[in-house]
């Protein structure tokens, strides 16, 4: 019977094609996963042992397991730790209540202007971060005009009273460096916030309208809601790398306003306390977990992403 | 005048849209009676969506008023007027699950206690079971009923409806027409429906507005606007007809006598729309399913009376219920005629040599200065 025995020779070659066929995406992700490994699982590994080890830079450290450095840490700088989360959180908030409503009208209202209006956005990458924060140096500046102008409009006697400046100053206070985090940080709010808005079917919005929404319930009801994707992705990818940023508080602060970033910069290339310095990252980065996954649990946007 | 019988009325006094040059709508004025469910027809970019949205405030009329009953709410935006709307694709609030999607508009309007009217709206679109479900993992169908129930639920004076089957399969949108008329008649609100199928317009409206290029053509009861089209358009775009180009020969009397390919032709003078004088050009038109077809070798058994005309069959496709075929003839080439399959005669085949004879109160008049295809399905329209 040669048509019983027909199938599975013709089956044959078929299953070794889409057996190569099945492995094709492993081969694709091997590249990313050795970046992955090599750059990132490596050196994890080798802080976290850097951060249980104990010794000096003359003798050598070695691994102790001595986790009483984490304790230490966190005793010695926590002020800095509280610091860097109260100034990435403000400048987080200051990046979506500046880049909400420009997204909003880059999504809705740009028409012909939308892409260019996109391309002023991430226009500032075309300069050096360092140039950028720098230039806010000069913009700051004591008796530069923006002191000025926020002098004469009594500005300054508010953020003073709340500590936010010191008397006529705004260079190397709390609000150059939440100025100077804002300012950097704004690009990475505004484009997922602008994704999220944009993909916003606008006959939704006509539909509220005909249910007995205003303007503003539409907002609050529909396009708000529909654009937590943006409002989620836009917090995180602010927030995380301004928690840990040091460049703004190095160069727009003082040492009344060091952040976490600039603790581990100088315990890694100043004081070569090397497993402090390492604990320190870990605390950060244990602390950002968390809130960040409290954070999205709380956002619910698990349908909607 | 009272109030009873006009309270709820939409009508529009001379509106229309102006898009830069481009004009959607031209000054038209409608009345739709309150309690009815009307429809505007018309094959896409006729404006029938654009008057549709001036009723709801989402357009604002470029001239003209719009007015619910006695109430002038041109300038009301569309939320502070009683009109709600199904959309064409459905809107749904993708973020909101099917209960609160239908409560939308009550929440909005500040009523506390819902839950007893979602309640009543999801029984009343049999959707009871789908409560927590989002939009998603409802089908199409089961969708355009949410929307349906999410627009009635706020009793509005009119519901809109743009299009609401043309996203459902012929089998469900026949299911869903009868199921739209049946909450209708229950409900008893003013439908305003928008479509571009003459089926679903007849099948499901009291009152039918037929629109081409931004304008009214014609507006009636289904029937009257089949048996009685006063244009070219609502004559081929409403079913099928057989347009023949004729001369007028005789008037004044009841009947009109005409000529057409050499054979004189009669109809009611009541049924003619054109004005007529002997000599001048009418159009005749006859219903494919009013026309019966006899082989060229029985022509002596037809009755006296009856319009004649003779000719050749060059198609024939049998569809079940009907046969239909292509007739080419002197009087004009591809004339439709539908038989029904009661007693089939073997001789009419293509080639067949035939005379076709109708009831002479069965045809109409209409103006010959008009173009005759207008309103013709083309294959891209035909979908």
């Amino acid at each position: 019977m040669t048509i019983t025995e027909a199938p599975p020779a013709a089956d044959l070659p078929v299953r070794k094609g889409s057996t190569r066929k099945r492995l094709v995406p492993y081969w694709l992700l091997l590249p990313g996963i050795i970046w992955l490994v090599v750059f990132f699982a490596l050196p994890m590994v080798y802080q976290a042992s850097t951060s249980v080890q104990t010794g000096s830079l003359e003798q050598g450290f070695e691994v102790t397991w001595h986790f009483q450095t984490y304790w230490d840490a966190f005793r010695e700088y926590w002020p800095q730790f509280v610091r860097s989360l109260l100034y990435a959180g403000t400048a987080t908030l200051l990046c979506l209540l500046l880049g909400y409503p420009l997204a909003y009208v880059i999504a809705f209202k740009a028409g012909r202007w939308r892409n260019l209006l996109l391309v002023l956005v991430i226009a500032p990458f075309f300069t050096s971060f360092l140039i950028r924060t720098l230039a806010w140096k000069t913009i700051l500046a004591d008796g530069g005009p923006v002191v000025d102008v926020l002098n004469t409009l009594h500005v300054l006697d508010v953020t003073s009273w709340i500590g936010w400046t010191e008397g006529d100053r705004v260079l190397a206070t709390p609000m150059a460096v939440v100025c100077g985090l804002t300012y950097n940080f704004l690009p990475f709010m505004i484009l997922p916030l602008y994704t999220s808005l944009e993909r916003i079917d606008g006959r939704l919005h006509e539909a509220a309208r005909d249910l007995y929404a205003s303007p503003t319930t539409t907002f609050r009801k529909v396009t708000f809601p529909l654009s937590m994707p943006g409002v989620v992705s836009g917090t995180l990818l602010t927030f995380i790398p301004a928690s840990g940023d040091y460049v703004n508080a190095e160069l727009l602060g003082s040492t009344d306003t060091k952040m976490v970033g600039n603790v581990i910069q100088s315990q890694f290339l100043r004081v070569l306390d090397y497993p402090t310095a390492a604990a320190l990252s870990f605390i950060l980065m244990a602390i950002v977990l968390i809130m960040v996954t409290v954070y999205i649990r709380r956002a619910g946007t698990e349908d909607l992403v | 005048m009272t109030d009873t019988n006009t309270g709820g009325d939409v009508r529009l006094t001379g509106i229309s849209k102006t898009y830069g040059s481009f004009t959607a709508v031209h000054p038209l004025d409608l009345t739709v009676p309150q309690g009815s469910f009307f429809a505007l027809l018309g094959a896409s970019g006729c404006g029938k969506t654009t008057t549709l949205r001036m009723i709801a405030g989402l357009e604002e009329p470029t001239t003209g008023t719009v007015f619910l009953g006695d109430k002038d709410v041109t300038d009301l935006p569309p939320y502070k007027r009683p009109v709600n709307t199904v959309f064409q694709s459905y809107a749904l609030f993708p973020h909101l699950d099917i209960y609160e999607n239908i409560a939308f508009g009550l929440r909005r309007r500040g009523v506390k206690s819902v839950k007893k009217q979602v309640g009543d709206m999801l029984d009343l679109v049999q959707l009871g079971d789908k409560a927590k479900h989002k939009p998603h993992q409802l089908s199409g169908g089961q969708q355009q009923r949410v929307a349906v129930a999410r627009a009635l639920i706020n009793h509005p004076q009119v519901l809109l409806l743009d299009e609401p089957l043309g996203a459902l399969d012929l089998k469900l949108r026949r299911q869903m027409q009868l199921e739209l008329k049946r909450i209708q008649t229950e409900v008893g609100i003013t439908f305003v429906h928008v479509t571009h199928d003459q089926e679903e317009a007849m099948t499901m409206a009291d009152q039918v507005a037929v629109m081409n290029g931004g304008r009214v053509e014609q507006l009636g009861a289904p029937a009257d606007l089949y048996e009685n089209p006063r244009t070219t358009f609502v004559a081929n775009f409403l079913g099928t007809s057989n347009l023949i180009e004729a001369e007028v020969v005789e008037t004044g009397g009841t009947d009109l006598v005409v000529t057409a390919g050499g054979g004189k032709l009669s109809l009611p003078a009541d049924r003619c729309s054109a004005a007529v004088r002997t000599g001048g050009k009418v159009l005749v038109g006859v219903r494919p399913e009013k026309i019966s077809l006899a082989h060229a070798d029985d022509a002596g058994k037809i009755a006296e009376g009856r319009n004649r005309v003779t000719g050749r069959i060059v198609d024939s496709s049998f569809i079940g219920v009907s046969t239909q075929y292509v007739v080419n003839s002197p009087a004009g080439a591809e004339l439709q005629v539908y038989e029904q399959n009661i007693e089939r005669d073997t001789r009419l085949a293509p080639g067949a040599e035939v005379v076709l004879h109708w009831n002479p109160a069965h045809t109409f008049g209409l103006d010959a200065t008009q173009d005759i295809d207008a309103g013709v399905e083309t294959v891209e329209d035909a979908s």
